[in-house]
């Protein structure tokens, strides 16, 4: 008894302890792109390696793949993708290519085909890979040259995280989402709060979430320094993922739950720190500086610097003066020029269903440009079937392939001069979406919605009369 | 592969005195675009540093007084945001050859020990103070002891931290492991009989055969 799920699967999979002090740990299942592939797979031929476990890896396009239907030409784009699909055909890799119809944003795809499953680790070169402990699986971002051992050896080193008990009790109000949720913890606890920790969400509010409002959360773990984001598996989880290609078969699948239940964390586990939520205090947030610890609720003003911390002023001018917000004045009503509704964060089927709902019968504001990357093929795929996809090109928004998009901006949508961006990704570092001056608010994506109609930071609740 | 034991690092240093500073910041995604890591010294900073029509701006790291700098001087959650290895890449290819900073993201910590870079925890007045004096006229040297965390300048000694597991990584030349990784072979090949449900014959389908129908 006394142990997190972290413990349990932190043992489970262990090889060894290492002479320096970290463990070499067993990767359940590798997620690999484009980006952060190509340097790895050179590294393992210049070692004279190959892949030990190929079935144990798979891989996408995603960052930098254009999501209009006419491929931009981009030399150095296709150099990327045709190196990824070169190396998985050399070592036998499952590359889940756009010829395929079950490409996407890579962790998008992990959960979607049932790869994602709890109790095991999963890595990958993103640092948003934390999205798959919504599974109640450990699991993290790595660099290039990790990327290289887990090819070739299905482990790494690395260090055994603290964990932080992150409790979100209550019921959210309407017009409240996940997304706010993650906002409201990264604001509360820091950009740099969790490093060194992993952060088990849990509480009422986790167990009425479904498994992409979770994802939402465990998404943006990262954001808040912690390297991995988790939530027990229940349920919820059990039932999202039965009958995925990848998930145990219905024979193996009352043994399978069986073992997942038990990685769950016991009852009287111990952590090393506690923080509790009331969800009933969480109101639709938005972005207001440049990383996504500056957030403030739609119904408050832009903090002035003597509001803050004397450490967070410095910080506070200039992110102010890059986003040309004034201190004090309501960040409601300031202009905006792009409205993106995408990303691992909010790119999944329930995200676009729920901005659906309330999207019919609006339009988008004449001068803003307005695009839905679906997270994956699949998800735009249902959506089509839903009829979710018409509602919005009806309301004036570009539907698009999927992909990383203007979430980073590696392929053609980006942001140009200084334009402001609602968007429903998770970084809002200067020049994150592709223009040095840009300037990017994270939101939900009814509030990006919201954003669109109205040309200008709204209250969603408001413009769509939530109750 | 005999890695190089890393003892001691002796330079100028140059600072970038903020907090938070992170990895788009670092090195612009669209500048990892390539698949290789060669070049990518001079895209360090690149939107700080250079207009988009490549005229310089007023940085450190543009004057003089700074170039042929080894040691970085930054705040605190140092290399926050992305994964990409791309980022202590680009740094250690400008020149950079340690760091000093009151606290590191996790993730770009791991990734420049894993390139020999030792990067030292120190208090911010210590930084202050190291700043002040990187900007005297000429230079003075730093020296980065690691197996004590003393840096040194002018005569004046400051104490930084490593973790453990960083520190005798660098000193025994082990700061890449794949050589430690692959001597557990044996035990990973168990280990891999045992674990979880997620093993490839446990597949329900084989996406190659057209896959499954609409399950998002």
């Amino acid at each position: 008894m006394k142990k997190t799920l972290l413990d349990k699967v932190w043992e489970a999979c262990t090889v060894r302890p290492l002479a320096n002090g970290q463990t070499q740990i067993f990767i359940g299942a590798h997620l690999i792109h484009e980006v952060t592939s190509p340097q790895a797979f050179g590294m393992l031929r210049d070692l004279g390696l190959t892949v030990l476990y190929p079935d144990r890896t798979f891989a996408t396009v995603d960052h930098i793949v254009p999501t209009t239907v006419a491929p931009f030409p981009d030399p150095l784009a296709e150099e990327m993708i045709c190196a990824l699909r070169e190396n998985c055909a050399e070592f036998g890799i499952q590359f889940f290519d756009t010829s395929t119809g079950h490409q996407g944003i890579v962790h998008v795809i992990g959960p979607e085909e049932g790869i994602t499953q709890p109790g095991i680790t999963i890595a990958c070169g993103d640092s948003h890979t934390s999205t798959h402990g919504a599974f109640g699986a450990v699991a993290f971002g790595i660099g290039t040259s990790q990327v290289r051992d887990v090819l070739a050896t299905q482990t790494i080193a690395l260090r055994k995280p603290k964990v932080r008990r992150v409790n979100v009790e209550g019921e959210l109000a309407a017009g409240v989402y996940a997304k706010d949720v993650i906002l409201h913890i990264i604001r509360k606890l820091g950009v740099n709060g969790g490093i060194g920790f992993a952060y088990e969400y849990g509480g009422s509010t986790f167990d009425s979430f479904n498994q992409e409002e979770r994802m939402t959360v465990c998404n943006m773990s990262i954001e808040g320094g912690a390297r991995v984001g988790y939530v027990n598996p229940d349920s919820t989880t059990f039932n999202y993922l039965r009958g995925r290609p990848y998930a145990p078969s219905l024979q193996q699948w009352d043994a399978a739950v069986a073992q997942w239940e038990s990685f769950s964390s016991d009852l009287d586990a111990s952590y090393n720190d506690t923080v509790t939520f009331q969800a009933e205090e969480i109101l639709p947030t938005v972005t207001w500086g440049i990383h996504p610890g500056q957030s403030i609720s739609i119904e408050e003003r832009v903090p002035t610097l003597e509001e803050l911390s004397i450490r967070d002023r410095a910080a506070a001018r200039e992110a102010l003066q890059h986003m040309q917000l004034k201190a004090g004045l309501p960040i409601k009503g300031t202009k905006v020029d792009v409205a993106f509704l995408g990303s691992c964060t909010n790119g999944r089927l329930t995200d676009l269903q729920e901005v659906a709902r309330y999207l019919k019968g609006h339009k988008v504001k004449q001068g803003v440009r307005a695009i839905v990357v679906p997270g994956s093929q699949r998800v735009a795929a249902a959506a089509e079937e839903l009829g979710v996809a018409e509602i919005f090109r009806e309301a004036g928004f570009e539907w698009r392939g999927a992909g990383c998009s203007m979430c980073l901006a590696m392929n053609p949508d980006k942001l140009s001069g200084s334009q402001l961006c609602a968007s429903s990704s998770n970084r809002n570092f200067k020049g994150r979406q592709g223009s040095p001056n840009g300037r990017t608010v994270l939101m939900s994506p009814l509030m990006v919605a919201a954003a669109a109609i109205r040309g200008e930071i709204s209250d969603a609740r408001e413009i769509f009369s939530v109750r | 592969m005999a890695l190089q034991k890393i003892s001691t690092v002796t330079g100028r240093a140059v600072s970038i005195p903020s907090n938070d500073v992170d990895t788009d910041r670092i090195i612009p995604a669209r500048f990892l675009k390539c698949v290789t890591f060669d070049g990518l010294g001079q895209y360090a900073f690149y939107d700080e540093r250079f207009e988009q029509d490549g005229t310089e701006k007023l940085h450190p790291l543009n004057e003089p007084q700074y170039r042929n700098s080894s040691i970085l001087i930054s705040g605190s959650n140092f290399g926050c945001g992305s994964s990409r290895e791309h980022a202590p890449q680009a740094l250690y290819r400008h020149g950079f050859r340690a760091i000093l900073a009151e606290s590191y993201a996790e993730i770009f910590f791991g990734n420049a020990i894993m390139l020999g870079i030792p990067c030292l925890s120190l208090p911010g007045e210590a930084l202050n103070i190291l700043t002040k004096l990187a900007a005297k006229s000429p230079p003075p040297e730093l020296i980065i002891d690691v197996a004590s965390g003393s840096v040194t300048a002018e005569g004046q000694a400051f104490y930084g931290s490593l973790p453990n597991y960083a520190r005798e990584a660098l000193l025994q030349g082990k700061w890449d492991p794949i050589v430690d990784l692959l001597e557990g072979i044996s035990l990973i090949r168990r280990l891999a009989e045992k674990v979880s449900y997620f093993r490839p014959e446990n597949k329900a389908v084989h996406i190659c055969n057209g896959g499954n129908s609409s399950y998002p």
